[in-house]
């Protein structure tokens, strides 16, 4: 997933030579004085709240759905099936006559934990081995990072899609197949870290005061090397939803009856026509989480990456 | 340069080597049974013929052992044979050659609208005065990034062929099929190629060069379609191995949504019924698309770039990121930018 900049730095647009007049008038409007200041701030920072709103309700729909949502995702009301969306059924009813708006909400928590799931696998195996690497250095290094290459050298769709072929369907092999095609990332920006961070002179000193390798390695490279690998955590989350809800609408997720976000679309497939809803909104639902991922990672990001 | 491509050569060959490998050792090592799945579908547990199971595993050569089955797959391989399908018992490169003129079909199209699109964008963002406007534009790659392809391929045929009746919705028999599947997978495409030209077009209009040539008075269009349009370009062109990786990949997707038959359907078909020849066949593919470009790519920067040709062999970028400005404008790169301006 490219690394997606949202962040709008306001690049003084050049001084043209086309318009010379322009440029002195226009100046004190642009300096960004208290007045300015202040709206600006509430409105990159109005995002950022909406955006863990969203979040929250989505964790909060993953931890306890029956708060958000007191049906049944599994009850089925024949006479209910394929209601459009209204007061009674929120997001409408499927086929079946079940509440779409209760198996989103209760899909969250399979979804989210598959997600977890993925990330965790890729932050903690991608750093011990990019930790390895950097700090090991020599022939470790080289076979590490050839692998690593070798792994990038592959879409990771397809890269979790082999995993998924060999490992088996179900949502847990699904999060670590997509863990593991994130595994190479992760292990090049830790890497790159302890390379930058190693011969920094605070660990000069450590080793000059007789810390052992050891010690070094666990108080003073991984604390200061591992934010960024952190805050591309936050940044691969958003892809690792999408990643997972793809791998489950091409029905290697859960097994049917159990809703889960992308197979929710998938089973909405076959009422595009009649049922505009079954594959539009969890869908929309999808793409909220993930936009409001991105935005908080990129709200967490630049502290992190000055 | 005969050593350099020599050495590139061998370089690509070692990648899709340890590919092969790394896909044989995922595919064939992690517990899953081909053989059972297989006689699972046909017959009734209990029912098995042990000397049929036998005979079916020596025929895909699965009775070997690992490092001989893992040997003789390596040469076959080398010779373009990669096996039989297990579901159906056809050659895998026979499948994937029938079925790879659809896709490329596809990706084509999807490649020639993202960059149609993405190349648009990004000259537009650079090209507004608007501080809004260009904010906004800034923000469609992001967006667009976080759109789930298979909904957007499925959201398109409710607008163009269920509601509007403009578009034929599934199938591939004809050209006017390809229109809707190549717009959502030209979606991402174009998101990343409007974000890598957008980021590279904004950081040469920074350089030096670009000051003197608006200092001799160039026009501000021929300052961004010629002097910083085509460095853009061929420091976008890097990605280029990832985004046609990315259009195969999202091609498994895209023509799941769209019934289409070509080698991403084959693909997720192979997944389904864990047919792992056909898996790493198609893993091959990718490598091999992915290796060539990158080759290719590399091969080419010096007659795109003088300046890599001036300085044997293509620059190396130091690790890590660009820490402090003043260690990045070395003297090195500074009298070069300025050859570039022959206005």
């Amino acid at each position: 997933m490219p690394e997606t900049v949202l962040q709008a730095r306001q690049s003084a647009t050049p001084a043209t030579p086309a318009v010379p007049v322009a440029g002195p008038t226009r100046r004190p409007s642009r300096s960004r004085g208290l007045r300015g200041a202040l709206p600006t701030w509430l409105v990159r920072h109005g995002g950022t709240v909406l955006a863990g709103a969203v979040l929250l309700l989505v964790i909060t729909a993953a931890v306890t759905p029956h708060l958000l949502a007191p049906g049944d995702p599994l009850l089925s009301v024949p006479s209910h099936r394929l209601r459009p969306p209204g007061p009674q059924h929120w997001f409408g009813t499927d086929q079946l006559g079940r509440d779409l708006y209760a198996r989103i909400v209760y899909g969250a928590g399979r979804s989210l934990t598959a997600t977890t799931l993925a990330v965790g696998i890729a932050l903690g195996v991608g750093s011990v081995l990019g930790l390895l690497a950097g700090a090991v250095g020599g022939t470790v290094d080289t076979v590490l990072m050839r692998t690593v290459d070798v792994l990038l050298s592959v879409p990771s769709l397809l890269l979790s899609l082999a995993l998924v072929t060999a490992l088996g369907f179900g949502t847990v092999n699904v999060a670590i197949a997509v863990g593991v095609s994130l595994v190479a990332s992760f292990a090049r920006v830790m890497r790159s870290e302890v390379l930058r961070v190693k011969h920094a002179p605070y660990i000069e000193a450590a080793r000059a005061s007789g810390v052992r390798p050891a010690g070094i390695l666990a108080r003073h490279i991984l604390p200061n090397s591992v934010l960024p690998v952190l805050s591309l955590a936050a940044v691969e989350f958003g892809g690792a939803v999408l990643a997972i809800s793809a791998l489950s609408f091409l029905g290697f997720g859960a097994a049917p009856p159990t809703p889960e976000w992308g197979s929710l679309i998938a089973d909405g497939r076959n009422y595009l026509a009649t049922a505009w809803w079954l594959s539009t909104l969890p869908g929309l639902v999808i793409v909220a989480t993930v936009l409001a991922a991105n935005v908080l990672a990129r709200a967490l990001a630049p502290e992190e990456h000055r | 340069m005969a050593g350099y491509l020599a050495r590139r050569l061998l370089q690509s060959a070692g990648v899709l080597w340890a590919a092969f490998t790394l896909s044989f050792l995922i595919l064939y090592l992690l517990p899953s049974d081909p053989i059972s799945m297989m006689v699972d579908g046909v017959a009734e547990a209990g029912t098995l013929d042990p000397a049929a199971t036998a005979q079916l595993k020596a025929r895909y050569g699965l009775d070997l052992p690992v490092w001989q089955q893992y040997l003789q797959s390596l040469r076959g391989a080398v010779g373009g044979d990669l096996g039989l399908s297990i579901t159906t018992g056809r050659p895998v490169t026979g499948l994937i050659g029938t079925a790879l003129p659809s896709t490329l079909a596809l990706a084509g199209a999807a490649l020639g609208l993202a960059l149609l699109a993405g190349a648009g964008l990004a000259v537009a963002t650079a090209w507004t005065r608007s501080r809004r406007l260009k904010a906004f534009l800034r923000a469609l790659p992001p967006v667009s990034t976080a759109l789930p392809t298979f909904w957007v391929g499925l959201v398109l045929v409710q607008i163009f062929s269920f509601g509007l009746r403009l578009l034929p919705a599934f199938g591939d028999s004809a050209p006017v099929h390809v229109i809707l599947p190549a717009l959502t997978l030209a979606l991402p495409t174009g998101a990343v190629i409007a974000q890598v030209l957008g980021d590279a077009l904004e950081s040469t209009l920074h350089r030096p060069f670009i000051a003197t040539a608006r200092a001799k008075g160039v026009s501000r269009r021929r300052i961004l379609g010629h002097h910083a349009f085509r460095p853009a370009a061929v420091n976008a062109l890097t990605v280029a191995g990832v985004i046609v990786g990315n259009l195969l990949a999202g091609s498994v997707v895209v023509e799941t949504v769209f019934a289409r038959n070509g080698v991403g359907r084959l693909t997720q078909q192979a997944v389904l019924t864990q047919d792992i020849p056909v898996v790493q066949g198609v893993v091959m593919l990718c490598a091999t698309v992915f290796v060539v470009i990158n080759l290719a790519v590399d091969l080419a920067y010096p007659l795109l770039d003088p300046r890599i040709a001036a300085a044997s062999g293509p620059a190396v970028s130091g690790p890590g990121r660009p820490a402090d400005p003043a260690a990045v404008a070395a003297p090195a790169t500074t009298p070069r930018d300025e050859e570039l301006v022959h206005a």
